[in-house]
């Protein structure tokens, strides 16, 4: 037998309508110092697995049925005392380091009273393991950062110390939650290899939950791969995410960026919906064409932005922090033009200069042939309507009290006044047929729609105006790869139509790979290197890019 | 850390400085003092030579000048209606109602935040919904609705409280106090409790509610993941992290319990700064009254000062500077 058993779990969540089934005659196993990895994507039920082994279910949540076999003890029965074997047997850590740790006490007053709580020895004994405990997962010069707040650490050093704290008491298992998913890609590989020795130093078994099939590839021993509550494959991940038999493992494998090649589009299976490159979109009749001429749209001298602490009485001036320094580049026109770098490299911060929402603090951006700092007036509005933004988050990204066809009117109305409400009404309708959603999405509001859905009324909104250039920052960060892959391929498409310029802001080389002819490598404000797409994966000139490059979890089926 | 400290100074004197030019407005334009500093027979010339004497003649700035200048001294002048000191009427009165604010403020943060947690940890409970519909009434009855009743139910019927004053007091120093008598504490328990009722309602429902959105994040999560018992996720985790907010409405509260205090000292017939300010309205007695402002702006400057140290002591990210930019 197994170490962990997990039999025949079914598990619901009552709600005040319906009966939810979240996980549905799931049954897998972990043996002692294996990884098992759980694949799945939102609404998977992977994380209501991870949270019912330890009896953390949210309510409404309820084991039906089934075992959690852990050795000879059953974790699903009710009668077991599952709360006694929290921390003590088994771990479990979150994605969010950030949020996962108790900003009032030192990191030290966290592992000491963890350690207190389930082994029986004196405080200056647990201090001792304690600081041991933080130089095992790599804190360096943990006699001192003992005394630390949560907020002195950076994320990466943070997810070591929600690492520690899970393995106060020697654990037999760890659960650990998409533990990398809010990571910066170099961070994120030393977090798998911390993962990976910790397995084999303690012989630990690891369920890693994550819906980035990379990391499974690169780090998982055995995968399951879920779907709607239920598995749908297991095995090695070189058979499961090589050779996948099953329909929706193959769907989701080939919605994975390949970091090894340019495909021209995701290949979509089993979708109903038409692609935009099949119909006749109906918003070029409005559309003025222009031959792209591979001219410079955007030129970027010089740019550069400190922000500083502004108070109306300035009694400690603060060191200014620089988050842009320095940056030249162009964006030809037709172009997609890639911005990347980790957080903090200033990505963000030029883009938002760009649209003209931060004036810079020194440097020169010119777009067509106007410097935009000097636009005022009409010609700032003129200039408005030929740059629109796609924004990360697709939930506070639209007003929720407004209807979709009000939200996408709203431009047109700003920019476009003497149109008439039929007009309108028509465009509204032509746009939402061009992002592939129905036309009575129009009098619907933004929560009755899916992550997905929500960024293709952004990139409606957006193209209301009928812009030369869309600057999307992290358009698809925050959707399941398969989303991903749609919301990526609409954008190939109206780029090819309409003939649009894209400035690509992302943290996710693969995405980038896909999408950028062209590339810009930021780090701490500074631009590394200018390159070409596919030189730039081939043959990184600058030390920082291979780097990242080296970093980045490969995904090899 | 100093930087800002001495940055809120600057504010605080700023603030000050402002209640000082209202105050002082108040003295010399709600009618003209000479005439109620004096009486009906006196004569033109008499009057003009007061006015000289009081430096009524001088430019504003000067005047204004050294009433900031006395009143950094606690110099108000005289009360019109008692013929004496202001500040010494002040002296005598402020104690009686500094006890009465603190004895409630102590109770309101107790039992707020002691209930608050509670009712928030227990979110269905029968004594939660019992304690939170009183609480309602707490804040939807006025202050001297609540003090009538409570005098009518211990004091009247009961009879085992007495319904209004002090109670015996002892001198100590030049402070009054009522804290060391039987009587004395007993005749404090009515009004407090009256004072503090509506803000530890307010306390109650907002640290309830903290605590209710603490007890969702993560890592109230990851500590029971750890394994960590519920007292000290409760005490140790959560209550901390629910006091922030607490500390700036309980801050601002006490200020507001100084001056709510004048209708409490009314119904009780407590001898402090409220009946001498009630009194002084009737007999428009304006130098009671501008101290008074001042001194209520003294206290809300204060205890703002001081909630900006607790936050200090309390959260730890306020004490380095450090701040994260996004790229």
């Amino acid at each position: 037998m197994d170490f962990l058993e997990i039999t025949n779990l079914n598990i619901s969540y009552l709600t005040r309508r319906l009966l939810v089934t979240a996980v549905q005659d799931v049954s897998f196993s972990v043996k002692k110092g294996e990884i098992l990895g759980l694949v799945g994507e939102s609404g998977s039920g992977k994380s209501t697995i991870g949270r019912a082994i330890l009896g953390l279910l949210d309510e409404p949540g309820k084991i039906e049925g089934g075992s959690i076999q852990l050795e000879n003890l059953n974790l699903a029965d009710p009668a077991t005392e599952v709360s006694a074997f929290r921390g003590k047997r088994i771990g479990l850590i979150f994605q969010d380091p950030q949020t996962s740790l108790n900003p009032v006490m030192t990191v030290g007053e966290q592992l000491l009273e963890t350690i207190q709580t389930h082994l029986q020895i004196d405080a200056g004994d647990a201090r001792k393991r304690a600081i041991e405990l933080l130089d095992d997962v790599g804190i360096i010069d943990a006699k001192t950062r003992f005394d630390d707040y949560p907020h002195q650490f950076s994320g990466g050093m943070r997810q070591r110390v929600v690492i520690a704290l899970a393995l106060c008491a020697d654990p037999d298992i760890l659960i650990a939650d998409e533990p990398t998913t809010a990571l910066d890609v170099s961070i994120q590989s030393q977090i798998l290899a911390l993962l990976q020795k910790l397995r084999s130093d303690r012989n630990l078994a690891v369920i890693l939950i994550t819906h980035d099939m990379a990391v499974i590839s690169e780090i998982a021993d055995r995968v399951v791969v879920l779907k709607d509550g239920r598995i749908v494959e297991m095995g090695s991940p070189a058979a499961v995410l090589g050779n996948p038999s099953q329909t929706y493992t193959k769907r989701l494998v080939s919605s994975v960026p390949p970091t090894d090649r340019r495909i021209h589009r995701f290949p979509i299976m089993n979708s109903d919906q038409g692609s935009a490159a099949d119909q006749n979109l109906k918003i070029l009749n409005r559309w003025q064409l222009q031959k792209n001429t591979g001219a410079s749209l955007v030129r970027v001298k010089s740019l550069s932005k400190s922000f500083s602490d502004e108070s109306f009485m300035r009694i400690a001036a603060k060191e200014p922090v620089h988050a842009v320094r320095d940056v030249s580049f162009e964006i030809r026109e037709g172009e997609s033009f890639g911005l990347v770098g980790e957080s903090g490299s200033g990505k963000s911060t030029i883009a938002k200069m760009i649209v003209k929402l931060i004036e810079p603090t020194s440097g020169l951006i010119f777009f067509e042939q106007d410097d935009i700092t000097t636009l005022e007036g009409p010609t700032l509005l003129a200039f408005r309507r030929k740059i629109q933004m796609v924004f990360q988050d697709p939930y506070s990204s639209l007003n929720g009290r407004m209807k979709i066809k009000n939200i996408i009117a709203e431009p047109i109305l700003h920019h476009n006044s003497q149109l008439g409400q039929m007009d309108i009404d028509h465009y509204v309708d032509d746009l939402l047929a061009a992002v592939d959603l129905a036309a009575s999405s129009r009098d619907r509001y933004p929560h009755e729609f899916s992550g997905g859905q929500r960024q293709r009324i952004s990139i409606a909104r957006a193209l209301a105006t009928q812009p030369k250039l869309l600057v999307c920052d992290e358009p698809t960060s925050a959707l399941d790869v398969s989303i991903q892959a749609q919301i990526l391929n609409l954008l190939k498409d109206l780029q090819e139509k309409l003939g649009l310029t894209i400035l690509f802001i992302s943290h996710d080389l693969p995405v980038v790979r896909q999408m950028c002819d062209r590339i810009a490598v930021l780090r701490d404000g500074a631009v590394c290197e200018i390159a070409n797409a596919e030189r730039l994966f081939d043959a990184p000139t600058h030390s920082y890019s291979r780097h990242l490059l080296n970093s980045m979890p490969k995904f090899q089926p | 850390m100093f930087s800002y400290f001495l940055k809120r100074i600057v504010q605080s004197v700023g603030v000050m400085l402002c209640v000082a030019l209202l105050s002082f407005s108040l003295f010399n334009f709600v009618g003209d003092p000479i005439n109620n500093m004096v009486g009906e027979e006196t004569s033109t010339e008499e009057r003009a030579e007061l006015r000289e004497t009081l430096g009524l003649n001088d430019p504003i700035h000067i005047q204004f000048g050294r009433f900031v200048a006395n009143a950094i001294q606690f110099n108000f002048g005289k009360s019109y209606q008692l013929r004496r000191p202001v500040s010494e009427l002040i002296a005598e009165r402020m104690p009686a109602t500094l006890e009465l604010v603190i004895a409630s403020s102590i109770l309101a943060l107790g039992f707020g935040v002691l209930l608050g947690v509670y009712t928030g940890i227990n979110r269905t409970g029968i004594l939660s919904n019992f304690i939170l519909f009183v609480s309602l009434a707490g804040v939807s009855l006025p202050t001297f609705v609540i003090g009538i009743l409570l005098i009518y139910i211990f004091a009247v019927i009961l009879g085992i409280l007495p319904s209004f004053g002090r109670g015996e007091v002892v001198q100590i120093g030049f402070w009054r106090t009522g804290l060391l008598t039987a009587s004395g504490l007993k005749a404090l328990i009515l009004p407090s409790l009256t004072l503090s009722l509506f803000q530890m309602t307010y306390i109650i429902r907002l640290v309830r509610a903290e605590i209710v959105e603490i007890l969702q994040t993560d890592y109230i999560k990851f500590a029971r993941a750890r394994g960590i018992s519920n007292h000290s996720v409760y005490f140790g985790h959560a209550l901390r992290n629910s006091l922030i907010p607490v500390v700036t409405i309980a801050g601002i509260n006490i200020g507001t319990l100084v001056a709510f205090s004048i209708i409490t000292e009314t119904v009780f017939q407590w001898p402090g700064m409220g009946f001498l300010f009630i009194q002084a309205v009737k007999f428009v007695d304006i130098p009671i009254m501008s101290a008074y402002l001042v001194f209520i702006a003294l206290v809300f400057v204060a205890i703002n000062f001081i909630v900006d140290i607790l936050y200090f002591l309390i959260d730890p990210r306020l004490r380095t500077k450090n701040e994260n930019q996004d790229g």
